[in-house]
Order: structure tokens, then C-alpha cells, then sequence
């Protein structure tokens, strides 16, 4: 954290589409309304789109208190009612410290280290199984 | 040695964009008294929960920061004040899972746990006050096994 703060973020979260994936980037200080909004954003965009994966970036993330945790898990449990898997990638030493000692272990968030090997974990979890095309990545 | 400027003020808690406000004028002040990047995480993600307590419990509010000292170590304090209906059954809204406000019940009672110092005033019909502290450079409390 260094004294360069970052502005508040309003309005909406971009979505991204990369091929079966929806790449959402979290950056700075969220509003309650805005992690709201991304809740629902995704939701629809998941059912209009029938992607099969969900990847947040929160390394841009300094807090997450109990209501982005609990807005992530809610994130995570209708992506998978609409049939596609939320991994979180990328929160920092600090905020896991904090999560745990809040008492949020958040158990049905499956996380990665980097959006690289979040990619990877989805890549492995929901193959996309083409007829015709035997190439199969294995770790 | 550090001054209480940039550290002393008093914001209002009114609606979430308020609460955007609290975090960063915690982080500001936590960083300016030297507090470690993970106590300044904990000690922002507590005001943050405490600070929505007062938007979503007591009706809005106010939160007051300070600089404090004790036996040459220095502290950062914060009391979120507001003027709500209080807390009934004190112990209930402290335990953890606890919740009258649709959340994960983990507010009150998580906060308490990432702070040195937690205290509460609280008055059925007439308001809560939160004060907790934190120290620079001294270790987390004590857990207590649960």
C-alpha cells in the first residue's frame, strides 16, 4: 500500500470474454453497489453466453472485508448453478491473513495464485471436449 | 516523529460511497503511523465492517479517528458512533454467525478479532458506540480458542 491511492471505483466492472472464459479484473476500492452490480452483470452474461468458466482478478484488491467475501461466494454459487466455475486469482499475503482471522474461510471459492494458472485451472476443470480433437492437456 | 495531522478527522457514514471514504482515510493514517502492510489490512477491513455496521444498523453515523499513546507506543484508534436503536442482547450480536442484517453474521465479532483494543457502548433506542485500537508493532491478541 503506498501512499498513491487509488480512486474509488464507480459504476461498473468491465466483463471480458476470453473464449469459454469471463475475465473480470477487480482493482481498488469497491462500492457495495458496484460488486452488486458485477454479481448480476455476470449472472446474465453466463446465461446469455454459456461460458463454462469465471475468472476474478482480485490482486488489485488492498481489502476484502465480509461483504465483497460474501458478494464473491455468491458469485461463485450461481456461476455454478449456471453451470460454469469461478476460480478467484491473485489475492494478496495480506488479505487472506485478514479473511481468516475475520472468520470468512470462504470454502466454495476455488482460488489460483496468478490469472495464468487460474486460466490453467479452468482450462483442467471444464475441458472443452470437441469431437474430433484428442489433444488433452495434462498438468 | 509522527503528527496527528492526516490522521484526526471525523467523517460521516452515510451511504456506501461513505464507506469508500473511511477505508481510505484508515489506510492513509495507518500507513502515515508506520503500521505494517498486514495490520494495515486488518485494521482497514475492520473499519470497513464497523463502519457498515453503522450504515446498516444504526441508521448512518459518523466515524472518529485519532492518534493515541501509551508507554511510548503509539496507536490508532476509531470510534464509529451512531445514534440508532442500539443493541439489544450484546453477547448474541457478538458471537460469531450472528447476523439481523442479512449479512454473514461475522461484522461485529471478526472485527473485534483483527483489532488490539475493542470496546462497546451500547444503549437500546438511543445509539452504539465502537472504539477499537490498534498498536504499532505489537503483536495480534492473544486467540482465544473457540
Amino acid at each position: 500500500m503506498n501512499d498513491a491511492h487509488p480512486r474509488p471505483v464507480t459504476g461498473y466492472v468491465p466483463v471480458l470474454r476470453l473464449g469459454d472464459v469471463l475475465l473480470v479484473t477487480l482493482q481498488g476500492d469497491l462500492h457495495d453497489s458496484t460488486a452488486q452490480q458485477l454479481q448480476q452483470d455476470l449472472s446474465e452474461t453466463i446465461s446469455r453466453t454459456g461460458v463454462r468458466g469465471v475468472l476474478i482478478d482480485i490482486s488489485g484488491v488492498e481489502i476484502v472485508d465480509s461483504f465483497l467475501g460474501r458478494v464473491l461466494a455468491e458469485i461463485a454459487a450461481q456461476s455454478k448453478l449456471l453451470a460454469a466455475r469461478t476460480v478467484v486469482a491473485g489475492m494478496r499475503p495480506a488479505v487472506a491473513i485478514t479473511l481468516v482471522e475475520l472468520g470468512l474461510t470462504l470454502p466454495g471459492l476455488s482460488t489460483a495464485l496468478s490469472t495464468e494458472a487460474g486460466m490453467e485451472l479452468l482450462a483442467r476443470q471444464a475441458p472443452v471436449t470437441r469431437p474430433g480433437s484428442p489433444r488433452q492437456e495434462s498438468p | 516523529m509522527h503528527t496527528a495531522a492526516g490522521v484526526e478527522a471525523c467523517l460521516p457514514i452515510r451511504s456506501d460511497m461513505d464507506l469508500v471514504w473511511v477505508r481510505q482515510h484508515v489506510r492513509q493514517a495507518a500507513a502515515r503511523l508506520g503500521f505494517g502492510l498486514v495490520d494495515q489490512t486488518k485494521l482497514i477491513t475492520a473499519a470497513s465492517e464497523l463502519a457498515r455496521n453503522t450504515l446498516v444498523h444504526g441508521g448512518g453515523g459518523q466515524m472518529e479517528a485519532r492518534q493515541v499513546g501509551r508507554a511510548g507506543a503509539q496507536g490508532l484508534q476509531l470510534a464509529f458512533i451512531d445514534e440508532g436503536p442500539g443493541i439489544v442482547d450484546l453477547d448474541l450480536a457478538l458471537s460469531d454467525g450472528y447476523t439481523s442484517g442479512g449479512g454473514l453474521g461475522m461484522g461485529l465479532s471478526g472485527a473485534r478479532r483483527l483489532v488490539h483494543d475493542f470496546d462497546i457502548d451500547t444503549t437500546p433506542g438511543s445509539g452504539t458506540t465502537v472504539r477499537v485500537t490498534c498498536w504499532v508493532g505489537r503483536p495480534p491478541r492473544p486467540r482465544e480458542e473457540v
